[in-house]
């Protein structure tokens, strides 16, 4: 930050300096806080042992006293369907994860990488289905499920959610920019375009997989509307599902949703914290 | 020949099982949803036989209960409302981003602390501010109490003129952090020879800001428009959450509504309808946006 500093001398433009500092940081704190008071306020929640959560008499009264770590005990006891929700996310996140990274890999490869009739026409109608609304399908792919006779099972959740077509032209993308060297060498000495897409170029993918997967992970962690709408039975709920149930049957116990909240929140934030240069590049990508 | 029809059929090979997941579950639907849309089709209604009752051709009944559905236009009004979001987060999720695009002790934690909304479930957002939102809860109490800004508690998500704006304040605080990002990414593309030529020549900060820095991320502000336009028309999963669309159908809003035709009611022809018209209004205002940034709504000079 350089002021005009030919008319002032040296104590002004230092006071100047200073002055935009604390503006600065003035402004980082009010939105910070904004950013941050939801999540400050479901942790203070959940580590108090009782009275009432709402009722403030002062600002510190946002730290328990005494404070507790029997919620995040209590709510596998009193909600035993908790260890269930956990399950049936991970299930979920899993096979979607896995799924959704090898379709996008196998369909991105010859939209990279080779030449054939339709190429045009298939990269056309993928595009175009971004711009049409996913809940104008709802009913239809609800009719579906049902036709298929996969109501309230894992294969209802996750079917229409696998092809991403962020992700297939992510891997497109990251196919594009190997020398095409590569596998023209792997050719000669007799490869089969799946040995060369397994071998030779997957391996060279790293990074877009990465990134990929774990999006991936955050979107069927996440998912909510649709498998509320395909699920019947609590058993069969993930978190999402599971803690807006939870919400309202429990409506009287906050701090115990407000425990299974941020248990909910801790391996999304995990794989966040780890990856935040994947997360930028991701999102980055959606902009190319 | 066989070189070609051999290299075509392994092309085909790898995108099979996308292509056949695209068909069955996103073109498929599309046609399918129109043509359903000229049906009565309730899929609980059964029989006498005990069967479920087949759909029943009724033209174009649908929509016209639709045009005289009073649920319908309340549901598109809280929809278009919604669109008054889309300046305020982009504005904010821009300053933002400007603010946070430098090195200085603090800024990394900053855009970590933006970017949690973003990746947290709706679920979990929802029922966090729903509780902020409470009438003792802590907004009030901040509001009331500690600022004295308000002589009484407000019923946030309970008074239905204030309802929606209430879950609009949600929609916006979980976006912020993902168009900050967007546009960091796109601020620290502008090469700082422009920045430096520009300071150079005298110009203020207000200056840089507008003259330098916004026409040129200009294919990132209509990329985050748009994306945003289509969010703010889709919200589901807060109006679930915090509102069930009352009080008073105040916070009903497009897809809530077709879930309830659909889930609820199980009205699918309905819904169907629902849909093709949603489409239709999402279409609507893309082409609206396409059209304003490419005839330059936002060029400065």
């Amino acid at each position: 930050m350089r002021e005009d500093s030919n008319t002032t001398d040296d104590t002004e433009v230092r006071k100047i300096r200073y002055a935009w500092k604390i503006l600065f940081y003035l402004a980082l704190a009010v939105i910070g806080v904004f950013a941050l008071v939801p999540f400050v306020w479901l942790l203070s929640t959940s580590l108090k042992s009782a009275g009432n959560v709402f009722r403030l008499e002062s600002l510190t009264d946002l730290i328990p006293k005494p404070l507790t770590l029997s919620n995040y005990i209590q709510i596998w006891k009193q909600i035993p369907m908790m260890t269930r929700f956990f399950l049936n996310s991970f299930i979920i996140c899993f096979f979607g994860v896995f799924f959704q990274v090898l379709i996008s890999a196998l369909a991105g490869y010859p939209l990279a990488r080779m030449e054939f009739p339709g190429k045009k026409l298939i990269m056309v109608t993928m595009v175009a289905t971004l711009l049409l609304p996913v809940e104008a399908n709802l009913v239809v792919n609800f009719i579906t499920i049902r036709a298929m006779h996969l109501y309230n099972t894992y294969a209802a959740v996750l079917l229409p959610g696998l092809v991403s077509v962020f992700g297939i032209f992510l891997m497109r993308q990251s196919f594009l920019v190997i020398p095409k060297d590569l596998d023209d060498a792997a050719r000669i000495d007799g490869a089969s375009e799946w040995a060369i897409w397994r071998h030779v170029l997957m391996p060279l993918c790293g990074p877009s997989t990465a990134v990929l997967t774990i999006f991936s992970f955050v979107a069927f962690w996440n998912t909510f509307m649709w498998p509320l709408i395909v699920l019947k039975n609590e058993s069969m709920y993930p978190l999402t599902v599971g803690l807006s149930y939870m919400a309202n049957m429990f409506s009287s116990d906050f701090r115990l949703v407000a425990a299974g909240c941020l248990l909910a929140m801790i391996p999304v934030v995990i794989l966040f914290l780890f990856n935040q240069r994947y997360f930028v590049q991701g999102i980055q990508g959606i902009g190319k | 020949m066989k070189k070609i029809f051999k290299n075509t059929l392994a092309a085909y090979l790898f995108l099979l099982p996308a292509l056949v997941l695209l068909v069955v579950f996103t073109l498929y639907p599309m046609i399918r949803g129109i043509t359903l849309s000229f049906y009565h089709f309730n899929m609980i209604q059964t029989t006498d036989a005990g069967l479920p009752a087949p759909p029943v051709f009724i033209g174009l009944d649908n929509y016209k209960g639709i045009f005289g559905d009073p649920l319908f236009f309340m549901a598109l009004r809280n929809s278009l409302l919604y669109l008054l979001i889309v300046p305020v987060i982009q504005i904010g999720a821009l300053v933002i981003a400007v603010l946070l695009n430098r090195k200085a002790p603090g800024v990394y934690f900053m855009r970590t602390a933006m970017y949690l909304p973003v990746i947290t479930s709706i679920v979990i957002v929802g029922i966090a501010w729903k509780w902020l939102f409470v009438s003792d809860g802590l907004l009030n109490f901040f509001l009331v109490d500690k600022l004295h800004l308000l002589s009484e508690p407000v019923g946030w998500l309970t008074d239905r003129r204030i309802a929606l704006f209430s879950v609009m304040l949600v929609t916006l605080w979980q976006g912020l952090g993902y168009y900050m990002v967007l546009y960091l990414s796109g601020l620290q593309a502008i090469s700082p020879e422009h920045l430096d030529a520009a300071k150079i020549d005298g110009a203020n900060h207000f200056d840089i800001f507008t003259k330098i820095m916004i026409p040129l991320i200009r294919p990132t502000i209509m990329l985050c428009v748009i994306i945003s336009c289509l969010g703010a028309l889709k919200v589901f999963g807060e109006i679930y959450v915090m509102t069930g669309g009352g009080p008073e159908n105040s916070t009903l809003t497009m897809v809530y509504y077709i879930f309830v035709k659909g889930f609820n009611d199980f009205q699918m022809g309905y819904a169907s309808a629902l849909g093709v018209v949603f489409a239709f209004i999402l279409g609507i205002v893309s082409y609206i946006n396409f059209k304003f940034f490419r005839e330059g709504g936002l060029q400065y000079y």
